[in-house]
């Protein structure tokens, strides 16, 4: 069992209490024991952390990330990425099956979970396949990949392609308490697409994502999320319209939840312009209108959540002309810095508000045991120097992809230290 | 041999680019620099075809991804006629077949001492990579739909050997827009120089967004006919084209075709241009392209000129920049 620990000196910030106050945070057995204990409370032999000028919250979950192993461990392996997730002040992510064998077995599942306890890094939760070998035709054993610990299904890196399909795992998994999770595009209209289609891909002769091929994938999933009573996160989103859909259908009560990537929230497609792959990411970086309505839509609720997008990619394919690199980036140790740079430093979001985005509503959404600082919680805890600005310099990354569309970017607001069942998992050197 | 060299100091004096990439980068005086320079070259090779030893001991490196017959003749001649010795690269059995990335083969060649790198290759910006990745000179022979600069210039020097200046002339890019890399230089050089330029075709390869930078878009050739000075009849890049963008080949000759019949709506000297390989029948009709008006083959002498022009003043803003690395500037 870890030693108990006093975090003492910092603002403790937990949206599922409307915690917004100093205050003093004991754990014991890897859970939360109580806030501001009374001196008689605390056990001989507390491991202190002084949080003094931090801000001590529930740790980050990210609703997908890729991980690449089995299958692609030039890209990443559960290890690294779990250790780069740590990094970036994530105590959760939740896994999609971009590997070979992709993740739609028992066994599968298995795999995940016992190289991720291994790392001992963070916790890494499975998303299992929605389709038999992630084809797209018939579904997964869910109810079986639900009992091996998936915590929810999706085909994702790829779009759910049968609308059939997607309308009969909806019923199915209302049984399952599991939610599905699309990532919305329509593969046909996308084809080929580099970057966002606009007046900036017309002039570089690069061809376009239209906004369209998102925007129609939403329109259909909400109407099943609404058609079914399932339970659906749409997501990452990019677009206007997406926001738009979103907004009418939450209005008439609809439970679809969706999220953004801070990579949206941050840059326009007029990096592009430079031709390096490094911008070639998904969704794809889209016009400053696109960008201003999503970081509205995350204010007001429109959007749920914030994931970090994580597509590890190895050097070597990284190096290829556009056409040919993949869509890649590493963003889990730069994700939650660059939400605060793009949301808190311009006065849309405060610090409560994004560590909700990007911790409590993610962890309601994937249905686990996190998000939140209550007593006989995880104790897993991020601790945030809310004030200190660095320059984003991907050698010093622990992910083993170094491609990043924001490296030499100064942002705001360090990981000073990341805890796992109230053991220091990660701290900044 | 005769070796009376035109006087170019008063050029290169102002010009400091070691890479040309695209021409919507560049500016009116630097495209009018590059126009100048290619009729001094031109002048002064003409006739008797005698080369002139500008670039004597420099290699030109051309590395062509996709297929080319004139464009890579045209820069190996230009390079020749300067003085300069060539090699030639081809996709075919290179190393990128075998995995090899672009740029790693890119960099292989360069260890072999070249000067300059002439790249064409079915995406755009890889030349954009290689003036990062490499130290030589880089020069585009074109990058998929994005640019063409060359090809671009030589449109503008035979405009303007014809019409004196380019300013204040409404020219046309007629045909498919959307993946022409010569529609997107030409547009930009245009522009720079002055000409009111109009973008016209089907809606699936004209795109509205022309209009928010600036341009004057049609999808009516007849209408746009009478105000045009020049006409420029771009190909159908159907091995470019993932979806048919029109109902049929017929359909687009019956709407875009220049032929006789649409010769009557032009002006008495309108300039009738092709970057080529044309497709008779499809863009224009043998009549048109054999033609009075038709300057289809001065446009394939004038590229050469451009080239000579753009590899001698790339070559020296590079002895520039090398003297002033080497004394410590």
């Amino acid at each position: 069992m870890n030693k108990p620990v006093l975090i003492s000196g910092g603002t403790l910030v937990d949206p599922s209490q409307n915690l917004n106050r100093s205050g003093r945070l004991l754990v014991i057995d890897g859970r939360v024991a109580a806030i501001d204990p009374a001196d008689k409370d605390i056990p001989d032999g507390v491991q202190t952390i002084d949080a003094s000028s931090c801000l001590v919250a529930p740790g980050l979950v990210d609703l997908g990330v890729e991980l690449r192993e089995p299958g692609f461990e030039e890209d990443e392996t559960i290890e690294s990425g779990s250790q780069a997730a740590l990094a970036g002040g994530y105590t959760s992510i939740l896994a999609t099956a971009s590997t070979y064998p992709v993740i739609d077995s028992h066994g599968s599942v298995e795999f995940v979970r016992q190289k991720s306890a291994q790392a001992k890094a963070a916790r890494v939760h499975v998303i299992g396949c929605l389709s038999k070998g992630q084809k797209g035709e018939q579904m997964a054993e869910l109810g079986l990949l639900a009992e091996a610990g998936a915590v929810a299904f999706s085909d994702a890196p790829r779009a759910i392609r049968s609308d059939a399909l997607l309308k009969r795992a909806l019923e199915y998994c209302r049984m399952l308490n599991r939610p599905i999770f699309d990532r919305p595009e329509i593969p046909e209209m996308a084809a080929g697409g580099v970057m966002h289609d606009g007046k900036v891909s017309l002039v570089l002769g690069l061809k376009g994502l239209p906004t369209e091929a998102e925007d129609l994938a939403v329109a259909r999933d909400v109407r099943l999320a609404e058609a079914t009573d399932g339970r659906l996160h749409v997501g990452p989103v990019s677009t206007m319209g997406a926001v738009d859909l979103l907004r009418r259908v939450k209005s008439r009560g609809v439970a679809v939840t969706a999220s953004v990537c801070p990579h949206n929230l941050m840059q326009c497609d007029e990096v592009m312009r430079t031709y390096e792959s490094r911008y070639k990411v998904h969704p794809p970086l889209r016009s400053p209108n696109h960008v201003s309505t999503l970081c509205q839509a995350v204010k007001d609720k429109t959007i749920d959540a914030i994931q970090s997008g994580h597509m590890p990619r190895s050097r070597e394919k990284m190096m290829n002309d556009l056409d040919e690199s993949p869509f890649g980036m590493s963003s889990l140790e730069t994700s939650f810095a660059t939400a605060a740079t793009a949301l808190v430093r311009s006065g849309i979001l405060d610090w409560v508000e994004l560590i909700d985005r990007m911790s409590t509503r993610p962890a309601q959404i994937a249905g686990i045991d996190a998000g939140t600082l209550k007593v006989g919680s995880n104790a897993d805890i991020v601790i945030i120097d809310p004030n200190a600005g660095w320059k984003v310099d991907p050698s010093q990354f622990r992910s083993t992809c170094i491609s990043t569309p924001f490296e030499g970017m100064e942002l705001i607001g360090r990981v000073c230290k990341t805890l796992v069942e109230g053991e220091v998992r990660f701290q900044y050197q | 041999m005769d070796h009376t060299l035109p006087e170019l100091t008063g050029y290169t004096d102002t010009w400091h680019r070691r890479h040309l990439l695209d021409l919507e980068s560049l500016s009116a005086d630097e495209i009018r620099t590059l126009l100048d320079v290619a009729q001094a070259l031109k002048d002064a090779t003409e006739g008797c075809r005698r080369k002139l030893p500008l670039l004597s001991g420099k290699t030109c490196a051309n590395l062509f991804f996709e297929n080319s017959t004139r464009t890579r003749n045209s820069f190996s001649l230009a390079a020749k006629r300067l003085g300069a010795d060539t090699v030639e690269f081809g996709s075919s059995g290179s190393s990128t077949a075998k995995g090899e990335t672009f740029a790693d083969t890119a960099k292989t060649i360069e260890a072999m001492g070249v000067d300059w790198v002439v790249t064409r290759h079915s995406t755009p910006g890889t030349p954009n990579l290689l003036a990062r990745e490499l130290t030589c000179c880089v020069m585009n022979a074109g990058d998929g739909p994005h640019e063409h600069p060359t090809q671009g210039l030589l449109d503008l020097l035979t405009i303007r050997q014809h019409r004196g200046s380019i300013e204040g002339l409404t020219v046309a890019l007629v045909g498919d827009i959307a993946h022409s890399r010569t529609a997107r230089s030409n547009i930009w050089g245009l522009k720079k120089l002055g000409a009111h330029v109009i973008i016209c075709g089907p809606p699936t390869l004209v795109s509205p967004r022309w209009q928010e930078l600036g341009f004057e878009v049609a999808h009516h050739l007849d209408e746009i006919l009478p105000r045009c000075d020049v006409l420029n009849l771009l190909r159908i890049q159907f091995e470019r084209q993932h979806a048919r963008p029109f109902p049929s080949v017929h359909e687009y000759a019956a709407l875009y075709a220049m032929n006789a019949k649409r010769m009557q709506l032009a002006s008495d000297d309108i300039l009738i241009m092709a970057p080529g390989p044309i497709n008779r029948g499809v863009e224009i009709t043998p009549e048109v392209a054999d033609g009075p008006h038709s300057v289809i083959l001065e446009q394939v002498t004038n590229g050469i000129a451009v080239r000579m022009s753009a590899l001698y003043l790339l070559s020296v803003a590079d002895d520039r920049y090398r003297n002033q690395l080497s004394a410590g500037v």
